[in-house]
Parts: C-alpha cells; sequence; structure tokens
C-alpha cells in the first residue's frame, strides 16, 4: 500500500489550527445538537444569567447617577465592551479552563498524539453554540450604549470600534490561555485561574477608576486588562484619564493584545514541555 | 534500513513532592532508566511489566507526549517530543480505555473527522476506509451513534481512525482491556493481516496473555524501569523456566497427593494442581497406581508465570547486590 | 446516628484532600469580595445610605456572601447524588439500610463544615483587613448569626439535594443546574445585596428560599430589620424554609424509590 505522507512543515502548523478548528467546533455543534430541548434551555439560562448581571446594573444606578464620574450609558458602554469581548473568548476559548480535567482524564494526551495544535483540540472541545445565549445580550447592550452614549462619531471611531473588539478579545482569549497553562503546573487550578478570567470580567464591567491608582496601574501595566473596556471607552468617550495616565494608552489595545498574545503562546509551549502527564 | 523505533540509554524522571504543605519533601523518582532497544521495520513487539514498572512513561515517550530525562529516542527518524505534531502523522496510536470518537456522533462522522485532522486526501481515505471496513466488519454500525457501540464495536471503530492515515507505526496501549473472547480473537488476526500484508509495525502493552501468545515473536519487559528481557518469547520461557502443571481430577475428593516427581499446590475438591518437577507420564503412572482418576489435564506454564519468575528473579538479584 | 456522624467525618475528610482547590477557592472569593465591595462603595461615595443600608453594612454583606457562597454552594457544585441517579447507581443507594436524604445531608455537612473553616473565615478575615466590617454585638447575637449560617447550610443542601432529585423524572439535568445557578446567584443577594434592588422586587425575593442562603443570613448578621421583623423573624423564616423543603426531600425520596422499584431498578 502506498504511503500517505501528510505531515504538516512546521511553518504550515499554525496556519492548520485555524483550518481544523471550525471543522472541530462544527463537530461538536453537531454532536450538541442531539440534545435539542438541553441546548435550548442551557442557552436561555446562559443569556438569563447575563441579563440578570445587566440588573444589577440598573440597580446600582438607580441608587447612584454616577460612578466615579460615569453616567449609566456610558457605564454600559464599557460593560458592552468588556462583555462582548469575554463572552467571545468564552465561546472561542472559554473550554481551554477545562485543562486539568483532560490531564486527569488522560484525556489531554489524546491531543497531544494527533497532528494537530492541542490547543486547538482543547479550545474546541465540547464547543456549544449555548454559549452564544451569554454573548447576545452582551452585544445588545453594547450597540444601545453606542446608540445612547454621548460619542462624538468621526470617521476613524466607526473603524476602529471593531478593531477595539477584536482587541478586547485577544486579550481576553490570552488571559483564559495563560491561566489553563497554570494547570500543567497545579492540575487543580481551576478556580485559581478562574479569579483572573471571570474575577477580570467582573472588574472591567465598571469604570475602571472606582479601583483606585493602584489597582488600575496594575490593569494597566501588568495584568492589562484595562485595555479590553477602560482604555477603549475612554477613547470613543473622548474622555481625560481620571488617574492621569498617559493618552496615549488608549490607542495601544491592538499592541497590547498582540502582545499578549506572544506571552500566551510562549507559556503554552513552555507548559507543553515541561508536561508530566498522568500516573506512571 | 533504518530501525523504526530507536532508544538508547532513554530514562525519565520525575519530581514528586509529598507532605504537608511547608514541610513538603521532594524527591527524584526515576520511572525508566537506561533503557536501550531498537524496533525494525514490521517487527510486531509485546511490551510487557506490571503497573508503575515503567510502561506507560516509555510508550509516552515514544509518542511524544512525554520529554526524555535523558537518552536518545527516534521514532520514524523523528525525534518524538520536539517532532510530535510531525510523528502524529506517521503514527497510530490506541489508548485501550480512553476512546477519541464522539460519543453522540455516528462512528462514520468521526471517521470522517479524522481525514481532516491528519488531512489525508479524499480518494486515499475513501479506499483506506472501505478497506477497513471490510477487513474489521465496520458497516453495521458505521451509522450508529458511538456511546450505543459495545466494547468490542468501539475498540474497532478506534482501530480504524487510527490507522485511516497509513501509519508506519501502531502503537497500542492495551487494546484488548475489557472485551469477550471473540472480539478478542477479532481484533488478533486483524492485527496480523495488517502486519503481515501492509507491514504496518505494532508495538504494544497488555496484560492479557492471549495478546502475546498469538501476536508477538518477540517481548520486551520493564520492571522497576529497566528492561528485564529483550528477544523471543520462546527464549523468555528458557530464561525463567516454570514448572509445568498436570491438573488431575479424581473420583472424589482426596487429601493432596503425594508421589514423587510433584507436589501438590492447589485442591479444590476432587480436583487438584500438581507441579511437575518430573516426567509427566511416571507421575502420571504413580498417581494412578494409588489414586482413581476420572480426568487429566495438563498445562504448558503460561506466560505470565514465566514473566512473574523473571521479576522475581530480577529482584533477588538486585537484591543480592544491594545487600 | 453513629452512621451518620462516620458520614459527617467522611464528607469532612475527604474534602481536607483538596489543599490547593480550597487555597484557589479562597483566593477566588477573596478577589470578588474586594470587586463587588468596591463597586458598591463607589455607590456610596454618591449618597450615604440605601434602603437602610451604609457603607459597612453593604461591603460586610459582600464578604459574608463571598465566605456563605461555599458551605451554602449557592451555585454549585451540584450533589454527587446527581451523577449517581443519571448512571443508575442510585438503585444500590436505595437498598442500603441507611435512608437516602439523611445520608447526603451528613456527607454535605461534613463538606459544608470544611469549607466553613478553611474557606469562610479565611475569606471573610481578607474582607476584614482590607475593608471596616461590621460585626454581631453581644453573645446572643453572635449566636443567631451561628444559627442562621447552620440552618442556611441546610436549606442549601436541601435545594440541591432536590436539584439532584429531578434527575429521576429529566433526562438531561444540566439545565436545572444552570437555572440553579442562577436562581442562587441572582434571588439569594449573593450578586448583589437584595436591599440594592427595587423594593418590591427585594422584598418578595427575601421571602424565596433562595434568599435563606445568603441575604437573611447577613440580615440576621448585621441586625437588620429583614422582612419579617428583626433576627428572630430571620430565623423563624429560615427554619420554617429548611423544614418545608427537609420534608419534601423525604417526601419526593419515596416517590422516586417507588419509582425504581417499579422499572425494576
Amino acid at each position: 500500500m502506498a504511503e500517505i505522507h501528510t505531515a504538516p512543515s512546521r511553518s504550515l502548523r499554525g496556519f492548520s489550527a485555524l483550518l481544523v478548528y471550525p471543522r472541530l467546533v462544527w463537530v461538536w455543534t453537531r454532536a450538541m445538537a442531539q440534545y435539542p430541548a438541553s441546548l435550548l434551555t442551557l442557552s436561555l439560562a446562559q443569556a438569563l444569567i447575563s441579563l440578570s448581571e445587566l440588573a444589577a446594573l440598573f440597580f446600582v444606578f438607580s441608587h447612584a447617577g454616577r460612578l466615579a464620574g460615569f453616567g449609566l450609558h456610558e457605564t454600559l458602554l464599557i460593560y458592552g465592551l468588556s462583555g462582548v469581548a469575554f463572552s467571545l473568548a468564552d465561546l472561542f476559548m472559554g473550554a481551554v479552563e477545562r485543562l486539568g480535567e483532560h490531564i486527569r482524564l488522560g484525556s489531554f494526551d489524546t491531543m497531544l498524539v494527533r497532528p494537530v495544535s492541542p490547543l486547538a483540540q482543547l479550545a474546541a472541545d465540547g464547543f456549544s453554540p449555548r454559549r452564544l445565549g451569554k454573548l447576545v445580550p452582551n452585544l445588545a447592550a453594547l450597540v444601545w450604549a453606542l446608540g445612547e452614549a454621548d460619542i462624538d462619531w468621526t470617521a476613524e471611531r466607526v473603524l476602529l470600534v471593531p478593531v477595539l473588539l477584536c482587541s478586547g478579545f485577544v486579550i481576553c482569549a490570552s488571559v483564559w490561555t495563560i491561566g489553563a497553562c497554570i494547570q500543567f503546573v497545579v492540575a487543580d487550578a481551576r478556580e485559581l485561574a478562574n479569579s483572573v478570567t471571570y474575577g477580570g470580567q467582573a472588574m472591567t464591567q465598571y469604570p475602571l477608576a472606582i479601583y483606585g491608582a493602584d489597582i488600575v496601574r496594575t490593569a494597566t501595566y501588568i495584568v492589562p486588562l484595562a485595555f479590553v473596556s477602560w482604555q477603549p471607552a475612554l477613547y470613543l468617550l473622548d474622555r481625560p484619564d481620571p488617574l492621569g495616565l498617559p493618552e496615549g494608552l488608549r490607542h495601544a489595545s491592538p499592541c497590547v493584545a498582540v502582545a499578549l498574545a506572544l506571552v500566551a503562546a510562549l507559556l503554552w509551549r513552555s507548559g507543553l514541555r515541561h508536561y508530566r502527564s498522568t500516573g506512571s | 534500513m533504518s530501525p523504526i523505533i530507536e532508544a538508547q540509554d532513554l530514562g525519565r524522571e520525575f519530581t514528586v513532592s509529598s507532605g504537608r504543605p511547608l514541610r513538603r519533601v521532594r524527591r527524584t523518582v526515576t520511572a525508566v532508566r537506561d533503557v536501550t532497544f531498537s524496533v525494525a521495520s514490521g517487527e510486531i513487539v509485546g511490551y510487557l511489566g506490571p503497573n508503575g514498572a515503567g510502561k506507560s512513561t516509555t510508550m509516552k515517550m515514544l509518542t511524544g507526549i512525554l520529554r526524555p530525562s535523558r537518552g536518545r529516542l527516534r521514532v520514524t527518524g523523528l525525534e518524538p517530543s520536539r517532532q510530535r505534531t510531525r510523528l502524529a502523522g506517521r503514527i497510530g496510536v490506541v489508548f485501550g480505555q480512553r476512546t477519541t470518537l464522539w460519543w453522540d456522533l455516528p462512528l462514520r462522522d468521526s471517521l470522517a473527522l479524522t481525514r481532516h485532522l491528519y488531512r489525508v486526501p479524499a480518494a486515499d481515505h475513501a479506499r483506506r476506509l472501505a478497506e477497513l471496513t471490510e477487513l474489521l466488519e465496520l458497516g453495521p454500525f458505521l451509522a450508529t451513534p458511538v456511546r450505543q457501540l459495545s466494547l468490542g464495536q468501539r475498540m474497532r471503530g478506534d482501530l480504524t481512525a487510527a490507522l485511516l492515515h497509513a501509519p508506519r507505526l501502531l502503537v497500542l496501549d492495551e487494546p484488548t482491556i475489557g472485551l469477550d473472547v471473540v472480539s478478542k480473537s477479532t481484533i488478533r488476526e486483524f492485527l496480523l493481516r495488517l502486519n503481515s500484508e501492509q507491514g504496518t509495525t505494532i508495538l504494544l502493552t497488555t496484560h492479557d496473555l492471549g495478546d502475546v501468545e498469538r501476536l508477538c515473536r518477540r517481548v520486551m519487559v520493564i520492571d522497576h524501569g529497566r528492561l528485564a528481557f529483550d528477544g523471543d518469547l520462546s527464549a523468555l520461557r528458557a530464561t525463567a523456566p516454570s514448572p509445568r502443571t498436570l491438573i488431575v481430577d479424581l473420583t472424589a475428593p482426596a487429601p493432596p497427593i503425594e508421589v514423587a516427581g510433584a507436589t501438590a499446590t492447589r485442591v479444590e475438591g476432587p480436583r487438584q494442581w500438581l507441579e511437575l518437577s518430573a516426567n509427566p507420564a511416571e507421575v502420571i503412572a504413580a498417581v494412578s497406581a494409588t489414586h482413581r482418576i476420572a480426568d487429566l489435564m495438563l498445562r504448558e506454564p503460561e506466560i505470565e508465570d514465566v514473566v512473574a519468575r523473571l521479576y522475581r528473579r530480577e529482584r533477588t538479584a538486585s537484591l543480592g547486590k544491594d545487600g | 446516628m453513629r452512621l451518620h456522624l462516620a458520614v459527617f467525618a467522611c464528607g469532612l475528610r475527604r474534602y481536607s484532600t483538596y489543599r490547593a482547590a480550597t487555597f484557589a477557592g479562597l483566593v477566588t472569593n477573596s478577589v470578588f469580595g474586594l470587586i463587588n465591595a468596591t463597586i458598591l462603595l463607589a455607590v456610596f461615595a454618591a449618597r450615604p445610605e440605601v434602603n437602610g443600608y451604609d457603607a459597612t453594612d453593604a461591603v460586610t454583606q459582600v464578604f459574608l456572601a463571598q465566605a456563605l457562597l461555599a458551605p451554602v454552594a449557592a451555585f454549585g457544585p451540584p450533589l454527587g447524588l446527581g451523577e449517581r441517579v443519571r448512571s443508575g447507581e442510585v438503585a444500590v443507594d436505595l437498598l442500603r439500610p441507611a435512608h437516602l436524604a439523611p445520608w447526603w445531608l451528613a456527607h454535605d455537612l461534613g463538606r459544608s463544615a470544611f469549607s466553613l473553616l478553611f474557606r469562610s473565615l479565611p475569606t471573610f478575615a481578607v474582607g476584614a483587613l482590607v475593608f471596616t466590617l461590621r460585626l454581631p454585638q453581644g453573645p446572643a447575637h453572635w449566636g443567631m448569626a451561628a444559627v442562621s449560617v447552620a440552618l442556611a447550610m441546610l436549606v442549601g443542601f436541601a435545594l440541591r439535594y432536590l436539584y439532584a432529585l429531578a434527575g429521576f423524572w429529566l433526562l438531561d439535568t444540566r439545565g436545572v443546574n444552570t437555572a440553579a445557578a442562577l436562581l442562587g446567584s441572582f434571588c439569594s443577594g449573593l450578586l448583589l445585596p437584595l436591599a440594592f434592588f427595587p423594593d418590591l422586587l427585594g422584598s418578595s425575593l427575601r421571602l424565596l428560599p433562595w434568599a435563606s442562603m445568603v441575604q437573611v443570613p447577613a440580615d440576621v448578621f448585621l441586625g437588620k430589620e429583614g422582612v419579617l421583623g428583626g433576627p428572630l423573624g430571620g430565623l423563624a423564616l429560615q427554619a420554617a424554609w429548611a423544614a418545608a423543603l427537609l420534608w419534601l426531600c423525604a417526601a419526593l425520596t419515596a416517590r422516586a424509590t417507588r419509582r425504581v422499584v417499579v422499572q425494576g431498578g
């Protein structure tokens, strides 16, 4: 029998992950669709969870007209930018937080013996359209806020909205991947990673200025969550930074996203190199 | 032709920490040490050893999952841990206790996805799939969701998924675990055909000695991280000779039989097990002189006994060395 | 009784082996406590009082909620019972001489007791280090707060036991678990103290069982009026829910048992 040789060259590998990922996603979606009633309830429940958080924001604003100088619509803009970035990351990369579980069950080993990026397999694992339930209310909130908030719509701003959302998505996805890398070292650290991922989301939903200068600096220069919603909102609203950080930062989101993605990729590679598998 | 697998002085250590927090003790455990062997194209090799002996660690190093701590390793000419992705395109791996198939989808869908994972041209894929469907008789359940398949059917599906890209080396970890006799024999016959007709090299770990006796001309035994034996199955028997056993069914229960050249090792009602140290014919004659025999059975030493003896010998040898 | 003490100890020991997970959970609870407290403090920067709550009350409730989250398991994890119902292994449990509900109650209280000591207390301590928190005044008040926490654990158990029993009637309980997480966070006062909700909504939610896991204990702890007038009213409400839900657990277990027997186990 003739040998079939299909091993991808090194340079093509990153690209091939992009090709295989949608296929894996499609297979998982079909698998989930075998239980339509369950899928529907789960999507609805996810949407309701997002809506309940949105309701909390309205309740808070019913008592305070402004938070740290930001009104309802301005805060809603921040909330929407953060929510969309995080729900996109959750939709496409959320499954990576289960790395520890896959290591424990040995299913990560089966991902490693396929000629496809294990990160792509892990991210697609158990992909479920129910996560769209989270995205839709957040997207609605963002669209509403973009219309209602006091934004001077120049051509540049219009064009940059998708760029800012993409950057936010990449930053969140990278944070998620870095959180997963911790589980290479401590297998049951999922919750620890959650304090950064979900904690990060909770923190970026409100004007960052309420946390005070030290935390804002940390979230700008160390764990750059400020570039998910806070700096982009300052840019869209054309407001000065209340804490007096450099104005240039508001244009830095795309660069930060690329840099953080590189850090995540390096950590992932190093995690794979030191992977110990389970058992003997 | 260069060997499919070349391992030289292969070793792997793990650091384990134990004890309470703050007073943790870190120590290094050697799972595999100084393992050297090579496997030529077209061989079927059984890799045996008790749990925790370093079997899985070796398998994981061979497939690129684990990076060796020391030594040199080449599989199909590649260095597994550095070239894992390329290697994965050249080998097929089946873990007997874990399926790679999609639980809720028909078997056919999982196999179709395999084509994209391994990037096999459509025509090649179709041809291989038709071949394997016939050989493994997948036809009747290709459209069945994997969760409804029997264990044996699922294993046949997993084997197919691992072979669709025509790998040169097939690595099997406990391929027949939990299967019924018929499924086991289907899979063994298939592996023999795959090996003889397509020249696929097969390396398998197993606890099922039926697999070893039926499939493997060559066995490697690992114990305490070291290669304790590497050679023919018959040579293994010769290295650690084990007595044959005579099973005697008497017409009525009796106290343990005492005859020259045999020792009773087990008594269950009228049935007795005699470990032979002399010619079986003489022992049978001696027993029938004193007892009424209903039935007789002579059992060759099983590979299980042989391996167990080998472990015991290794252990005594190493104790002798240390002491 | 001795059996159930053994099961309790077993639950306690089992969770004490998850040291890393306990630490991770503690960090997560503290981080969320700090975030939620900061958001509410921003509200109090604009006005001194919201529905009888001042800044200290609000921050105290935030950390109480984070501290109670693990012992009452307001949004999970579900009881292991659910998995046993799904796999059918529960048939074996039902054949044991011990009753199903008390068995799981003892086991779950073991888990709760462990997380109360090693997750709740440290989480609350983190809050007390960073912010000023309000503590109960005098031994009687402390006593009522303790009883309230214990009742919250009972209610938390009973709810999760009922969610797990749903598996006897539904094929797939993932939807139930997600809905449970939603109710457990929004209606309990965990997401936002019910005092910040619109009046009618807030006081109606206080009467539902989910509030008895977080909001009512917080009312008792802070010495607030609550919805039934003072700490004793709060305790009575929690006790009523605990009794009603545990009775429902027992009644539904009996029906589920009959169902298993009829199906031939």
